[in-house]
């Protein structure tokens, strides 16, 4: 029997994805294994394995094809023995692109779809009906009234296991993981009550170039987008010297070549260990209850071509100056290559965003939702200032922080800049 | 507070009407002389007077219709049915006529009128004589549906159903008649739509009405062992039904079973479940389960028609189904 390879879904918000690259051709033996295929979701490209044994029969979903919804057929794989005519015996659904070239070569009869015609886009899914919730692109089953109070208690469905029939998850299990209190993750905030305000229509009046929006442009647009319009921002500035913490950068990194600590591994660890300190500014809103989280994770914005992805330091106050450091080298690396995985991005309790690099004095940053905060970084740069009432010169880094008026009031703001400043200008204090 | 069986407080309830409007008056086979093939209307023909306790031949669609005229022009009739099985021979006059002239005649034409007498299964007395009629009247919109367990509902629903401008469906059931209650000594009446929480629970709701309310208290007695803790409802009206009352309790409980004797299809818990996921879809934990006759003619086989019927162990079953357990 012909088994049909199925679209996967790579991560829990997968729908659709770009069927990046064949890395195997029709004809070619395949193991349980195998990488046969890339596809790029929303953030990242992701390889697709081979479940089944046997000869890659037809490939239904030529490379290059966007917006390919999960589960649809994209190959057929032949058990040693079969025909290749057996293939036809699997049909590809009728939403499915039209197979490209190579199709017609394998069937014998002329291929219905005209191979010169251009793929013709699935249907997008219905926008109306919010997706049901979905583990490894499994729908989870759950009773409404769970699905309820998971809402409320901001508890994703994902992350539990239904104790009712076929692993339907009941109130019982929505009561043992709020008792439980560890199970609780932030929940994909909620559907954005977008206002009742039409998009202004973009009618362009000068020549343009059409860039097609890949998945992460479309994610980052909603998310933001959704932030603006449904958290309330507020804004606090602190100036911090960093002379000192320049001048233990240097003598560290002198006294080795294993690691390079950057500026922003400094960052990382004090806003880590400042969110330790206040912890109600690590935390998130849902309207049940704030959610105080019980580990530091800190999201690090990392610019890439075409977006940014945010990989996440966990645990970020239990790790020393050459950890982050090893980790965010890494993260960048391969977010780089769009080779991060999608639990190395996806959670985080507080953001960074540091555009130091680029000469950026200051500046204010979208939170990342559900996340209650991000820290934007500027430059540090040699300004004038006032010192015991005497001009003097030193390297300033200004550091604004976005918040959630929700979870984090200005005082709670300003006491969480308060230690991070402290340990900043005082980075030997970091060790303690 | 006397106690008293079903039998006695409907009879009761007749005579205090009579007593109280001289309009009311009772018509059926044996009413009078017999008084009552199941001996409801002992003592009335003494009191009333073959005037107004009147026996009529052995044709449903005849006496149902001179008791919808009666209606139409101002008397309060009681037809009863000696079951409701042979009222299926008068159903025009009691759809066609009695519950849509109301509406056809722009409101100036009611039918103050209580169709009355037993209904469902008695016992082995097989697939004609043993039908549920309760979802087939809930059905007709112009009908008010009425079916008590309890003496004290049945005594003061049956005075709501006389005093009532519009045609009453009362599902008396024959086994429920020899059942003795508590029943207040004053004059009372208990509103028609009105349902009844006989049982406080916390886990599951357990719709029922009429004997269902037997077997389902029974059950929440042994769930009570299991621990799991069962609120019985006995909803008493049909139609309108009181679906208020579900939804509150459902709210609570999260879990709902239902309970009848007629067949599944189309039923009154199908319509308690529909109107529940309706109403409280969010507040649900699990599918609402409904415990019903078999969806068979009833045997007549003794052992079989035990098994046709909701059973305390199907009951039982249903609610664990839903608690998960």
């Amino acid at each position: 029997m012909p088994i049909q390879v199925l679209m996967p879904a790579l991560s829990p918000t997968m729908t659709e994805g770009t069927l990046a690259k064949w890395l195997k051709a029709e004809g070619d033996a395949i193991e349980p294994g195998d990488i046969i295929a890339e596809v790029e979701t929303d953030k990242a490209t992701m390889e697709v394995e081979a479940i089944d044994e046997g000869v890659l029969g037809q490939i239904l979903i030529a490379e290059g094809t966007e917006a390919v919804p999960i589960n649809t057929p994209i190959a057929v794989v032949l058990a040693e023995g079969e025909d290749a005519s057996a293939a036809d015996t699997v049909s590809a659904p009728a939403a499915a692109p039209a197979p490209n070239g190579g199709a017609a070569a394998v069937e014998p009869e002329p291929a219905p779809a005209p191979a010169a015609s251009p793929p013709t886009p699935a249907p997008a899914p219905s926008a109306s009906a919010p997706p049901a919730p979905s583990r490894d692109g499994q729908r989870i089953f759950a009773s409404p009234l769970a699905r309820k109070m998971a809402e409320q208690a901001g508890i994703d469905l994902a992350a539990l296991n239904g104790s009712g029939p076929h692993g339907r998850i009941v109130k019982r299990d929505i009561e043992a993981a709020v008792a439980g209190g560890g199970a609780a993750v932030p929940a994909a905030p909620a559907e954005a009550r977008a206002p009742d305000i039409a998009p202004t229509p973009v009618t362009p009046t000068a020549p343009y170039t059409e860039v097609a929006n890949s998945g992460m442009r479309k994610v980052i647009a909603k998310r933001l987008l959704e932030a603006k319009q449904t958290i309330p921002h507020f804004y606090l500035t602190v100036e911090c010297e960093v002379d000192e913490l320049l001048r233990v950068r240097k003598d560290l990194n002198a006294r080795s070549d294993a690691y390079k600590i950057s500026v922003n591994d400094f960052v990382v660890r004090a806003l880590a260990l400042a969110l330790r300190k206040v912890p109600a500014a690590n935390a998130s809103w849902t309207e049940a209850a704030t959610l105080q989280y019980n580990t530091v994770d800190i999201s690090v914005a990392v610019a890439v071509d075409g977006g940014l992805v945010t990989p996440v330091v966990r645990n970020a106050d239990n790790k020393g100056l050459v950890q982050i450091s090893e980790e965010m080298k890494d993260f960048a690396e391969r977010a780089r290559e769009g080779k991060l995985m999608p639990e190395e991005y996806q959670g985080g309790g507080f953001s960074v965003s540091n555009l130091g690099m680029y000469g950026i004095s200051d500046f204010a940053a979208v939170i990342n939702p559900p996340q209650a905060g991000i820290l934007a970084v500027g430059a540090g740069e040699q300004r004038p200032v006032v010192k015991d009432g005497a001009l003097a010169v030193a390297t300033m880094m200004s550091c604004t922080l976005s918040g959630d008026h929700r979870v984090i009031d200005g005082a709670v703001g300003a006491e969480l800049l308060g230690a991070f400043k402290g340990l900043i200008e005082d980075p030997l204090t970091m060790l303690l | 507070m006397a106690t008293i069986t079903v039998r006695e407080a409907l009879r009761d309830a007749m005579a205090e009407e009579m007593r109280r409007d001289d309009s009311v008056f009772l018509m059926g086979e044996e009413v009078a002389e017999y008084e009552g093939a199941y001996k409801v209307s002992q003592g009335l023909l003494a009191e009333f007077g073959p005037k107004r306790v009147v026996d009529t031949p052995i044709t449903e669609a005849g006496f149902a219709g001179v008791g919808v005229g009666a209606g139409f022009m101002g008397l309060r009739p009681i037809v009863e049915f000696m079951t409701f099985n042979f009222a299926m021979q008068a159903i025009d006059q009691i759809i066609n006529s009695a519950a849509k002239t109301r509406y056809m005649s722009g409101g100036t034409v009611g039918c103050p009128i209580v169709f009355r007498g037993p209904n469902g299964a008695a016992s082995r007395v097989a697939a004609q004589h043993s039908q549920d009629y309760s979802s087939w009247y809930a059905h007709v919109p112009g009908l008010i549906v009425v079916a008590p367990h309890t003496a004290a509902d049945a005594k003061g629903l049956l005075k709501s159903a006389i005093r009532s401008p519009n045609p009453v469906m009362f599902l008396e059931n024959e086994i429920l008649y020899g059942r003795s209650f508590d029943v207040p000594d004053d004059d009372y009446v208990i509103p028609l739509g009105v349902a009844n929480t006989v049982r406080p629970g916390e886990d599951v709701t357990v719709v029922s009405f009429s004997r269902g309310i037997e077997y389902s208290l029974e059950a929440a007695e042994q769930l009570a062992s299991d621990d799991i803790s069962a609120e019985v409802i006995d909803l008493r009206t049909l139609r309108p039904l009181d679906i208020d009352a579900i939804v509150e309790s459902v709210s609570r409980t999260n879990r709902l079973v239902t309970v009848e004797e007629g067949w599944p299809t189309a039923g009154i818990g199908s319509e308690v479940a529909a109107q529940v996921m309706d109403r409280a879809f969010d507040s649900l934990d699990a599918p609402v389960k409904r415990v019903s006759g078999a969806d068979v003619p009833m045997p007549y086989a003794a052992n079989l028609e035990k098994l046709t019927l909701p059973r305390v162990e199907t009951i039982v079953e249903a609610v664990k189904a839903v608690c998960y357990r």
